[in-house]
């Protein structure tokens, strides 16, 4: 092939091909540590304890902090919930029923986190009259999460190899008994690597909860309902247009942790996903 | 394994098929909430939803209401939606225009090019970038991207291609189509490359080895077998990056220069944009004022259009990749 074109040509083209990938290559991972190292600087001089004693009001961002956990945390016990539980019935049960819900959990990771929050404000916050909270964010989270944790759950469970399943029934086990004590334990690490990611994704959400968690400069009340929550991401977001240096300085502290977060969670993730996805 | 079901057994699938259902019941719940939200918008706005240009609450003063249609609105108000239209598939566009080509490379890279102790950690790099929130790309974006652009990026490009069109013109303060489309591009690529370098590595050896054999070069082996091997993970991962494009808000709201919303279409990758997905931000503090609600009925009925659009995007890539967006960033290109 290529007969009309000299040898050298062609590795000519061959050479600026491989440079050409090199070079992309780089260029995308350029970014990543650029984001790394503006974020740091930027927020350097602004390290001190004050980010862990004050609130935003005062120059430190305990409040979003407390709040991202916070919303985190409820967030991720409902979607664990479902999405568990869900993943079982897909990879457990199924029938016809199962390719139906695999398609709409397909859809839902698809479907933009701004509508989901849009849904949230009028059908939380405004028709069902919680008003802007806890509640009505972690909704929206567990929402966006959902998929996620479900699908993982369902492609963890399909690697439970079958002869341990078939001993546990040979041993006069019932299926739900396979399931919990076999299963399930065997497929947790798989199962944690899909909460891990969905955990790193809703940390880093801010337009489903701009609406819903509305924004508060006070520790969260613990109160479900009618009472907004502070989070990290809306602190990078609004902070960041605000004219002083200071406000700044917590944007960029606000995103600094949530990288340092978002990346140890991947790396974790990633861990896992080499020890046990790949055995 | 039937024959084992026992009525606990029984018991326990249909709790676990109840749970189950909490996913169906979150996606027609939204979808039916969106479509009977929007419906008075939708009568109201008609067609003109899609060539309007002007987002126009109506005379908050009016002593009276007008009727459109059977549904109630102030005097004047208009809800057309093109130029949220025009931002939100220009931005994408630019976007997958560079990611398709930088996220094949990447992917080709990784599989064929780079030492294999190198590959492990690059598949790990890329696949954080994946992780990065949307509001650190925004942050990103507006403190290192928009001055640049303001500064070299954007005055260079107009004086050396502004013969080409949407090149030329005014170039603006760094805020808008070009430098979402850039920053869009960047959030999209690890998801496309990590889909499609899960199908490259795929690509079966013997035939790659033919090819070699045959005296194929590297790159001339690449095109004509590992390429082709994958054209359908490829269109069906670009589509999965469009939908993404559509739908990301944060990043394209704090560069995209449309504080509020964006009144005129683009004239040039310059200008300032607002998407679909931004203006449900920008504009919801002033629907809830709107005493006929109907601000909020169109901003319903822009979500069910964005909704609509991004499940169609989803859906065809659906066809070409199955897992979709979860396995992609779940299994890390290792899923067998």
């Amino acid at each position: 092939m290529n007969s009309e074109k000299g040898l050298g040509a062609r590795k000519a083209k061959d050479w600026t091909m491989r440079g050409v990938a090199l070079a992309l290559t780089l260029v995308i991972l350029i970014p990543l540590f650029d984001i790394i190292y503006v974020v740091a600087v930027n927020s350097a001089p602004a390290l001190s304890l004050t980010i862990l004693t004050k609130t935003t009001a005062d120059g430190g961002l305990i409040n979003a902090i407390a709040g991202s956990v916070f919303l985190v945390c409820f967030s991720s016990l409902l979607a664990i919930l479902l999405g568990v539980f869900s993943g079982v019935y897909l990879a457990e049960f199924g029938g016809r029923f199962a390719s139906v819900v695999r398609l709409l959990a397909d859809v839902l990771t698809g479907v933009p986190s701004i509508v989901v929050g849009y849904f949230g404000f009028i059908v939380f916050v405004l028709d069902f009259g919680w008003g802007f909270s806890a509640l009505a964010a972690a909704l929206a989270l567990t929402i966006i999460m959902l998929p996620y944790v479900t699908r993982t759950t369902e492609f963890a469970l399909r690697k439970v190899p079958s002869d341990m399943k078939e001993g546990s029934f040979a041993l006069g086990a019932t299926r739900s008994t396979t399931v919990n004590r076999i299963s399930l334990r065997y497929a947790a690490p798989g199962i944690l690597t899909g909460v891990l990611i969905a955990v790193s994704i809703s940390l880093g959400e801010t337009a489903p909860l701009i609406y819903t968690a509305d924004f508060s400069n006070y520790l969260p009340s613990g109160a479900l309902t009618h009472s907004p929550v502070g989070y990290l991401t809306y602190v990078t977001w609004a902070y960041i247009s605000e004219p002083f240096a200071s406000a700044h300085q917590q944007a960029f502290v606000a995103s600094l942790i949530l990288m340092l977060l978002v990346l140890s969670i991947g790396l974790c993730a990633r861990f896992m996903v080499a020890r046990w996805w790949k055995s | 394994m039937r024959k084992r079901e026992s009525p606990r057994d029984r018991a326990y699938g249909l709790a676990v098929a109840i749970v189950a259902a909490s996913i169906p019941v979150f996606v027609f719940g939204i979808l039916l909430f969106l479509i009977e939200y929007s419906l008075p918008a939708i009568k109201f706005n008609g067609l003109g939803f899609f060539t309007g240009t002007s987002w126009n609450l109506g005379d908050f003063n009016a002593v009276k209401f007008i009727t459109k249609n059977g549904v109630e609105g102030l005097p004047g108000a208009s809800f057309g939606i093109l130029i949220f239209l025009a931002g939100t598939l220009a931005s994408s566009t630019i976007a997958l225009l560079i990611a398709i080509p930088t996220s094949i490379a990447v992917a080709l890279f990784t599989v064929e090019d780079a030492p294999r102790r190198v590959r492990e950690p690059l598949i790990a790099l890329v696949d954080l970038l994946a992780g990065v929130p949307s509001v650190v790309y925004g942050l990103w974006g507006l403190v290192v991207l928009v001055p640049l652009m303001e500064r070299t990026v954007a005055p260079d490009l107009a004086s050396t291609l502004g013969f080409i069109p949407f090149f030329g013109g005014a170039t603006g303060a760094g805020y808008g189509l070009l430098t979402s489309g850039l920053v869009l591009a960047l959030m999209v690529t690890p998801i496309v490359s990590s889909t499609v370098r899960e199908s490259f590595a795929k690509t079966p050896p013997d035939v790659k080895e033919a090819a070699l054999a045959l005296g194929c070069t590297k790159w001339e082996m690449e095109r004509k077998v590992v390429l082709p091997y994958s054209k359908t993970t490829i269109a069906g991962a670009s589509l999965l990056g469009l939908g993404r494009a559509f739908g990301e808000t944060m990043a394209v709201l704090m560069v995209g220069g449309g504080a509020g919303a964006v009144a005129y279409l683009p004239s040039n990758v310059y200008s300032p944009i607002s998407t679909m997905a931004t203006v449900i931000v920008s504009l919801l503090d002033s629907a809830v004022t709107d005493p006929t609600k109907l601000a909020l009925y169109s901003l319903a009925e822009v979500a069910l259009v964005l909704f609509l659009i991004t499940l169609s995007a989803n859906m065809l890539a659906r066809l070409f990749v199955h897992g979709g967006i979860a396995k992609a960033l779940v299994s890390g290109g290792r899923e067998n």
